[in-house]
């Protein structure tokens, strides 16, 4: 805190420290959040690749490449790789750069405890992973690990799958604690909590989800390791208990998960899209009471995800209305953006480009999300590819396009230099395709009934999975141009001013690109 | 354009395939199905999917709209508007209204589905991994469905039939227009029956019994698959569902009933040391052979070696019955006393003691079996 007493005098001392241990030890906001986003980036890499053997082995009819007890464990990791190791990571990075800039804080609020919940990931994943490598292979009961598959009948690597999963929810709960004490503690004088922008509420209420739902996940895999390890049965009907009580435990985190996943991306959106309109947000208090809708409401729909598990008629009905609900307050964001739009000064430059497929293609799939919601028709959408093209919609060009759309946008602030705008439209418009091009058949496969996690198929889906492969080779091979963008732009590039985004609002903006070590040591007064 | 609406996700690809062609391989809608509940399950599918489109160009035209038209390269200035409660409400309280109107035939739908009342029928089908069981619980007979596409057409060896990966050696058979009950479970691990045709989509949960129910319209042969995640060869459980005219149903009904007599008689049968190797080697290829392989060396460390198996060439032969009736508690060898009878059990051991150079030359006959189950009780 001395720095912020001496004042400016003092700033050359403070620099990064330099080599390795900068990064080991740094405990400065900006650092971690570079080591979230290229952590985050290696895991999209091999997430990926994991994808890549999936479709490889879904190119065509019958068992070509792997194995089936291996392409299910492809699957699973593929899944767990993504949503813990790529896509949360991400927006904890995005938090860590933006969240003290935006609200005008010197770092966040508890910077050793940042340092820490970083440095537990790397070894949460790289134990995940090995199990890969194990006698008996790694975690091959799909990301949702249903018992008993992934009990009575699972690989002995589960032990190790557990503990990584307990330490990676010690990662995120710690990350969560500091962004909500950052944000209710270190705010500028004058930021009020509704003059702060939407990016910093919705991390503000994916935290508070984080610490309601990650310690039920913790719950849910340690009911698993008593199970396998010391002879409980929380979830065998031979000694009295139930496997549906997996699942509702399960989901009870795993629905809140899929808003974790979303909420930050709507936040980057929100702010993208009115930069680029060169007009104001529409609604920006409907959009905070929305998203703070969507969160409650994420907590009392859990067992749409068992609609077929033989609940009694009273559930299905309750977790039908419910569901349905979740589509007014969507609704309403979505319409915001649109009406942002409306009437703006529009340009296309590579974020907003994202930012605008993300609002087409995230509502293409919030409506195969009501579709899904609709409980007898999910009797015949559920566990089919139906489901598959649903949440990669909601995820690829939902949750990754987001964060792409704001790693565009601030990249600038962070390095100092402009993006290459060519080769970013030509890495947008790629990825636009090759995901479309990957996803969009599975609609089709799964409603003429290919069930999802399955290595072999019938010969009526050969042609759209053939079409599928095609697709995720090329949205996948894209990324590495975006890698080439990303490092080009590190590296040198234009000369981007303070704000080079002619209709961006916000503190950050007030910054010198690229923003210095120690940033608002002084607080700004905001207006 | 009637084809066009019938399959309406034709109407985005019909510059590209002709539609003729999508009937067969390009079948991108859900199926209407042979039961009132599957129609009106897809009614419900085409009605929300039509709300959605309509939805989906009223937004994106305003968006496209505001895209084209709200380019600051046509020099279109910013208006300065940001909020209007009004206009929020009203957003607000349409989808609202929407989803309330969709609701209604939606309960109506699942109310129906749920009432598996009144059945004439009981059938109780039991998820094992990997192939299903049935049992018609009044009329007494039972039996294994497994998958009867052979290795080769999975393993790219020999083009692949017409129904590959969607046949069975034993069907479930039902009569048309009846009402027929589906109690279903499962003996290891969760699966999920489903035939698409029938909209019956039910988890088959170890130690629980969920409940379904059809009345199928039209004769004819339905086929599904399992669609719960249940381990290795999720993929290669399928369901084939036939329904008969009430006729075919008591035919098919006698016959069954015949052949499980003869299989009980067998058991008493003396039998030679070839006809047991035959029956054996069938019974391997379709119960053992997805994990022990056809060739018996298994895949280490999972799913053991038989061939040249300690426990087979130098172990004692109570041993082999035992685990085989038993299973193995902590692996993946199931109980397959259960499963098997005695017949099938006593093959295959002679077969496992006899093939692939494993040549111990001893023989176990169903009566060693019998014998075996009293002294266990």
């Amino acid at each position: 805190m001395s720095a912020v007493l001496e004042g400016h005098t003092t700033d050359h001392h403070h620099g990064p420290a330099k080599g390795l241990w900068r990064w080991v030890l740094t405990t400065n906001h900006k650092d971690i959040g570079t080591l979230y986003l290229w952590f985050s980036f290696a895991m999209f890499l091999f997430g990926g690749t994991l994808a890549f053997v999936i479709r490889a082995e879904l190119f065509q009819p019958g068992l070509q490449i792997v194995e089936p007890n291996f392409f299910n464990q492809m699957t699973t990791m593929h899944g767990l790789v993504m949503v813990f190791g790529a896509v949360m990571p991400a927006f904890v990075g995005l938090a860590n750069w933006l969240v003290p800039m935006m609200i005008g804080a010197p770092d966040m609020a508890m910077p050793r405890m940042n340092n820490w919940s970083f440095w537990i990931l790397p070894f949460a994943f790289a134990m995940l992973s090995s199990t890969l490598l194990m006698d008996g292979g790694g975690p091959n009961f799909g990301w949702t690990f249903y018992a008993p598959l992934s009990t009575t009948y699972a690989p002995p690597s589960t032990v190790l799958f557990i503990l990584s999963i307990h330490m990676m929810g010690i990662s995120s709960i710690m990350g969560a604690i500091n962004i909500i004490a950052t944000v209710l503690n270190l705010r500028a004088p004058g930021m009020t909590l509704m003059k702060m922008p939407l990016f910093v509420w919705t991390w503000l209420i994916t935290a508070f989800l984080l610490i309601a739902v990650m310690p039920v996940l913790a719950g849910v895999v340690t009911m698993m390791l008593m199970d396998i390890s010391f002879g409980t049965s929380f979830f065998s009907a031979a000694g009295g208990g139930d496997p549906v009580l997996f699942q509702h435990v399960f989901w009870f985190f795993g629905h809140p998960e899929v808003y974790i996943m979303i909420l930050p991306a709507f936040g980057v959106v929100s702010a993208i899209i009115p930069a680029f309109a060169r007009k104001p947000l529409f609604g920006y208090t409907s959009m905070v009471y929305a998203t703070a809708s969507i969160a409650f409401l994420s907590f009392i729909v859990w067992a749409h995800h068992m609609f077929t598990v033989g609940m009694p008629i009273t559930g299905e009905l309750y977790f039908m209305y419910a569901t349905m609900l979740i589509a007014v307050p969507t609704g309403v964001k979505v319409f915001n953006w649109i009406t942002t739009m409306f009437k703006g000064s529009l340009t296309f430059e590579t974020p907003m480009l994202f930012a605008t497929a993300f609002v087409i293609l995230f509502t293409i799939g919030g409506f195969s999300g009501l579709m899904l919601a609709i409980a007898p028709a999910d009797f015949q959408y559920h566990d089919t590819y139906f489901v598959v093209a649903h949440f990669h919609y909601v995820l690829v060009p939902g949750a990754i396009f987001g964060i792409m759309a704001g790693i565009y946008y601030w990249l600038p602030k962070w390095t100092g230099h402009m993006y290459d705008e060519t080769m970013g439209k030509v890495h947008f418009w790629l990825s636009f395709i090759g995901m479309n091009l990957a996803f969009f058949p599975m609609h089709f496969t799964g409603l003429a009934g290919m069930p999802r996690r399955i290595p072999d198929y019938a010969l009526q889906f050969a042609n759209f999975n053939m079409l599928s492969s095609v697709g995720a080779f090329l949205f996948g091979f894209t990324q590495l141009l975006f890698l080439f963008i990303v490092i080009k732009c590190i590296i040198g590039g234009k000369k981007a001013s303070a704000k080079p985004w002619e209709g961006a609002e916000g503190l950050e903006w007030m910054l010198p690109s690229p923003a210095p070590y120690h940033t608002f040591t002084t607080p700004p007064e905001v207006k | 354009m009637l084809l066009a609406l019938r399959q309406p996700q034709l109407l985005g690809l019909g510059l590209l395939w002709c539609t003729g062609y999508a009937q067969a391989d390009w079948a991108t809608n859900m199926r209407e199905g042979v039961t009132a509940v599957s129609q009106s399950i897809y009614n419900l599918h085409m009605t929300i999917f039509w709300i959605c489109v309509v939805i989906g160009i009223i937004v994106f035209g305003v968006m496209f709209w505001s895209m084209l038209m709200h380019r600051k390269s046509r020099g279109a200035k910013p208006a300065t508007f940001h909020e209007n409660t009004l206009v929020e409400i009203i957003w607000t309280t349409i989808p609202f209204l929407i989803l309330v109107f969709m609701a209604i035939p939606a309960s109506k739908t699942l109310i129906e589905a749920y009432n598996a009342d009144e059945a004439e029928i009981d059938i109780k089908i039991t998820g094992y991994q990997w192939k299903w069981k049935y049992d018609y619980l009044n009329e007494k007979i039972g039996y294994f469905s497994n998958l009867s596409t052979p290795r080769d057409e999975i393993n790219n060896l020999k083009p692949k039939n017409a129904n590959y990966l969607l046949e069975v050696d034993e069907p479930v058979v039902v009569p048309v227009n009846k009402k027929v009950r589906f109690l279903i479970t499962s003996a290891d691990v969760i699966h999920s029956w489903w035939v698409p045709e029938l909209a019956v989509k039910k988890d088959a949960i170890p130690g629980f019994i969920n409940e379904a129910w059809t009345k199928i319209e039209k004769p004819g042969t339905y086929r599904g698959q399992c669609t719960e995640l249940c381990g290795k060869d999720h993929g290669f459980m399928p369901i084939v569902i036939e329904a008969k005219s009430e006729e075919d149903y008591q035919l098919w009904l006698a016959s069954k009933q015949e052949q499980a007599e003869k299989e009980k008689e067998l058991t008493s049968k003396e039998w030679t040391m070839d006809e047991l190797m035959t029956r054996g080697e069938k019974v391997y290829n379709t119960t053992c052979a997805v994990c022990h392989q056809p060739n018996g060396e298994g895949m280490p460390p999972v799913f053991p070696a038989l061939k040249g198996s300690t426990l087979i060439t130098t172990g004692d032969v109570k041993n082999h019955i035992d685990i085989i009736v038993n299973g193995k508690q902590g692996t993946a060898m199931q109980a397959f006393g259960k499963q098997l009878s005695e017949v099938d059990i006593a093959a295959v051991t002679t077969y496992e003691r006899n093939a692939w150079g494993n040549n111990k030359g001893d023989m176990v006959t169903p009566q060693d079996i019998v014998k075996f189950n009293e002294a266990a009780q």
